[in-house]
Formats: structure tokens, sequence, C-alpha cells
């Protein structure tokens, strides 16, 4: 049952968007209905799937160097007391700027072509995963600290083996909003100015007054996101397994 | 297994514990000075007091969590330093969620990168008597078998000096009382220094009681105290000497003036 909730779900809301456009007889290009916008999909998968590539690639790309950049951040600013004055303000900086006035400046520097995405993508998520994981670092229970130092621990011992699993839970709640906020950066940063990309597609399509086309490239963007959401919340659930045995809440 | 618990006793020499020119300092307010004490080779030591006198925070000194204040010294009984021959228990067990209970009590050797030895292990499991659970996480186990592994990894670490926060008060009192028993037996021939703030504990379980009460110290059997009734630990409960000591150590701590006369 809970495998079919949302496909009755969606279908229903397919369903009444289907007979209020013609019920309403809404002009196509304003508001086509869902089967046209399946048909256009169908028609057209060869080309809408090689510009979702693109973007598959950007959020990707993007949500790696991110994770990686904002991992690093994390660390430094948790083990190195000095490193943080200098790190915090990059932080704040980075979000108080709105990445989308970024856009067209990253545009200008690195071209039309994949790389101003990946930043955009890569900026966007900097943010949440270094304060999640950063939080993390620094909430280790003490205890276990105190115990692993009458242990005879050193303190790559001690982070290896204790305050980064620790972390983890705390580290995976920021990159599940990393994940759902990637896409954002990289079809921002094709809806500035690029060749390629479901964001270019869709604002061609826009042009052209292909309504259904772009709907289509909406929903292929919308599924991967759902895509790479899922995948990532799956990868993290089995690694931090112990978590849901935490959670009295959690019982499937 | 009376044979491996036997090995391993005779593995190392029971050593003492000498604490001189004690001072205990909580940021700027000393709450004990000038205080001194010894806990003799293989012996358990009570460590008694109200809560926040300083009890734990003299037990993470010793335990070299904390850097000691001052002019304290904290000695073997040979008048060495004491470093990596202490273990250390807390109240909560500190077992870390994500390891199962047998790699909880590995966890010493694996933080240290030595070779892990996981029928020694298995063994110690056993004798705390949770070897079935070897494969358990912590969220699966009570808070009994909780602590017999903290226990287990406490042994493990095969130090001759084991230092212990209350680490049963968190238990009901069936289980408690079994623990304790637990303890005694698998601890005889270290030297123990356990915090608690039940006397009852105290009495059932020490050899020697400490009274910590600032700004001064008491050992239990100067003029004014009780003394710790004889026998082999751990004592019987319903023993009469054990609950006349009880009595006699709760007037002692009710009673203010007690300690002003032995200063």
């Amino acid at each position: 049952m809970s495998f079919l909730r949302p496909i009755i779900v969606l279908g229903g809301l397919l369903a009444i968007w289907q007979t209020a456009v013609s019920a309403f007889e809404i002009a196509p290009f304003i508001l086509p209905g869902p089967l046209s916008v399946i048909s256009v999909a169908f028609e057209r998968t060869d080309i809408i799937a090689r510009h979702a590539l693109v973007t598959l690639s950007e959020i990707l790309l993007g949500l790696l160097f991110g994770t990686l950049f904002g991992s690093a951040s994390a660390l430094v600013m948790a083990y190195f007391r000095g490193a943080r004055a200098w790190v915090l303000p990059v932080l704040v900086v980075s979000q108080a700027v709105p990445v989308f006035a970024l856009a067209p400046v990253l545009v200008l520097w690195f071209g039309y072509g994949m790389a101003p995405k990946v930043a955009m993508a890569t900026l966007i998520i900097y943010f949440p995963v270094t304060a999640a994981f950063y939080d993390g670092l620094r909430r280790t229970e003490v205890g276990w600290i105190d115990l692993a130092r009458t242990m005879g621990a050193s303190k790559a011992a001690i982070l290896y083996h204790i305050r980064l699993p620790a972390a983890l839970p705390a580290f995976s709640s920021g990159l599940r909003v990393a994940a759902a906020v990637a896409p954002i950066g990289a079809v921002v940063g094709e809806w500035v100015g690029s060749s390629a990309g479901l964001g270019y597609y869709m604002l061609l399509m826009n042009g052209r007054v292909q309504t259904a086309a772009m709907f289509a490239a909406l929903f292929v963007l919308a599924l991967m996101a759902v895509a790479i959401y899922f995948v990532i919340d799956r990868i993290l659930r089995r690694l931090i397994d112990w978590q849901n045995e935490l959670d009295p809440a959690v019982h499937d | 297994m009376i044979d491996t618990s036997t090995n391993h006793a005779a593995s190392y020499r029971p050593i003492g514990l000498s604490v001189r020119n004690g001072r205990l300092a909580w940021g700027e307010t000393v709450l004990l000075k000038d205080f001194s004490f010894d806990v003799k080779p293989g012996s358990w030591t009570c460590l008694l007091g109200e809560s926040g006198v300083g009890k734990s925070t003299l037990l993470r000194t010793i335990a070299g969590l904390i850097e000691p204040t001052g002019p304290t010294e904290i000695l073997d009984h040979e008048g060495c330093a004491l470093r990596d021959r202490v273990a250390y228990m807390a109240q909560q067990d500190l077992l870390l969620p994500w390891l199962s209970a047998i790699d909880n009590v590995m966890l010493g050797a694996r933080l240290r990168g030595e070779a892990v030895d996981g029928d020694h292990a298995r063994d110690i499991l056993a004798r705390t008597g949770v070897a079935e659970r070897a494969n358990a996480r912590p969220a699966e186990m009570s808070g009994g078998e909780r602590q017999r592994v903290a226990l287990a990894r406490t042994l493990m670490e095969e130090c001759p000096i084991v230092l212990m926060d209350e680490p049963f008060s968190a238990l009901d009192a069936i289980t408690r009382t079994r623990l304790q028993d637990l303890a005694v037996n698998l601890l005889a021939h270290r030297t123990v220094l356990m915090v608690t703030h039940d006397p009852f504990e105290a009495l059932r379980l020490a050899d020697d009681v400490i009274i910590l009460r600032g700004p001064v110290l008491d050992h239990v059997g100067s003029p004014n105290m009780p003394i710790v009734p004889p026998g082999t630990v751990p004592r019987d409960p319903t023993d009469p000497t054990l609950r006349d000591a009880h009595q006699a150590i709760m007037h002692a701590l009710a009673d203010p003036t007690v300690t002003e006369k032995t200063v």
C-alpha cells in the first residue's frame, strides 16, 4: 500500500489536470494536457535525453565538489580553532550573495559550457553540507572522547573512529538538503547562458511556444531530482543504519 | 574460563594509587585542598560524597582527562606516573551506537591501531554474561546488558587501575546488585577507585571508603567515622554489621559537626 499511495496520488492529479484542460478548453500553448506532454516526451526522447544527461552531469559534479569542499571546510573548522575565524566569513558570504546573482558572473568567467553550472551547483550545496557536518563534528558526545583518551587514542584515531561516524547523521541531513537544491544551481546556470541542458531546452521551447515540450523537459528534470534524492537517501540510510535503531519512531 | 581469568590476573602486578598535595577546583572555586590519600594495590576503594562535591572531577583528574590543579601529584605506590595504566568506566555505558557489542569491547585496540583479539573479546563477553549478545548493537540491548558490555570493554583494557564513576547508578536495584557482584569478581586483583553517592554501595563493595566533603576529606575509620565492616567483598546486603555501618555513615554524612571535629 505504501508503494501504491504516491502512484494513486500522482495518477489522480494527472486525471484532474487532463479533465480541467479538456473541460475549460485551455489553449495548449498555455497549459497542455498531460497526454500531449507524454506524447511529446516520447516523440523527442533522444533530444530530451541528451539535454537531461548534460544537466545530470552538472548536478552530480556539483554534488561531488560541493560535498568535498563542504566536508573539508567543516573538518578544518572543527579541528583548527584559528581556521574557524577565517573559514566562517567565507561560509557566510557564500550564502549572503544570492547564487542567482552570481550566475551571470560565473558564465562570464567560465564560458557557456558545463563549468559555470557545476560551480553554481557547488556553491548552492557548499553551505548546507558545511554547516550540517560542522555541527555534527562539534556535537560529539564528550564521554566518548574522554573514553577514547583514557584508551590512549591519538587525535586522528578519535576523528576516524568516533567523531566522523558520530557526525554522519548530521552530515547526511546536510547532504539530503544538498541533493534537493543541487538541480536549482544547474538549471539557473543553464538559463543564464548555455547551449545544452534541460534548462536551456526549456527556455528554447518556451520561446518557440512549444509548451508541451517544455513541460516534458520539466517532468524529466523533476524525475531526475527525485531519483537523485532517493538514491542518496538510500545510500545514507545503509551507511548509518544504526541511527534508525536509535529512533523508536522509525519502524517500518 | 576460570583458568583464563587467573592467567590474566597473574599477567600484571597490582599497583597502588597515591594522591599528594591534592587540590580540586572548579573554575575559581576551590572545592577541596591539601588532601592526600592512598589506594592500596589490588584494593577496592570508594569515593563517597554529595553531588557537586568534586568526586567526578577528582576521578577525571586521576584518569588524565583534566590537568591536575596546582601542586596536585598523582602517582602509583612507587612514585611513578600513572600514564596508560588506567581504565575508565563512566555512569553512561558510552557504547558507540554504530558498533556491535564485540566491536565496542575491542574499541581500545582499534583506537590504538593494535591488532584486535576477537577470541579474547568473546571470552570476556562470556565472563560478563553477554556472550550471546556479541553481535547486537547497543540500541538492541537492555541497560543492564549495555553496562555488562561496558564492563567487558573496561576489562579488555587490561589496566591494573580501574576508575569507575557511578557505573551502576542508572540501573534498577536488582540489576545493580548483580553487576556489583560481577564487577567485584572480575576486577579482583585490580586496583579500583569508584565514585559513588550511595553509602550502601560503598560499604558493600569497598575495602576502604573515602568521604569527600569540602574543604577536607575523611577516611572512614578516623575517630568520628564508622568503619568499613570486615569480611570479603561483595558483602551480603542482609548482613546486620553492614546495616549498622550504613546507619552510622548516614549519621556522619548528615551531621556537619563530625567533620569539624576531625579537622
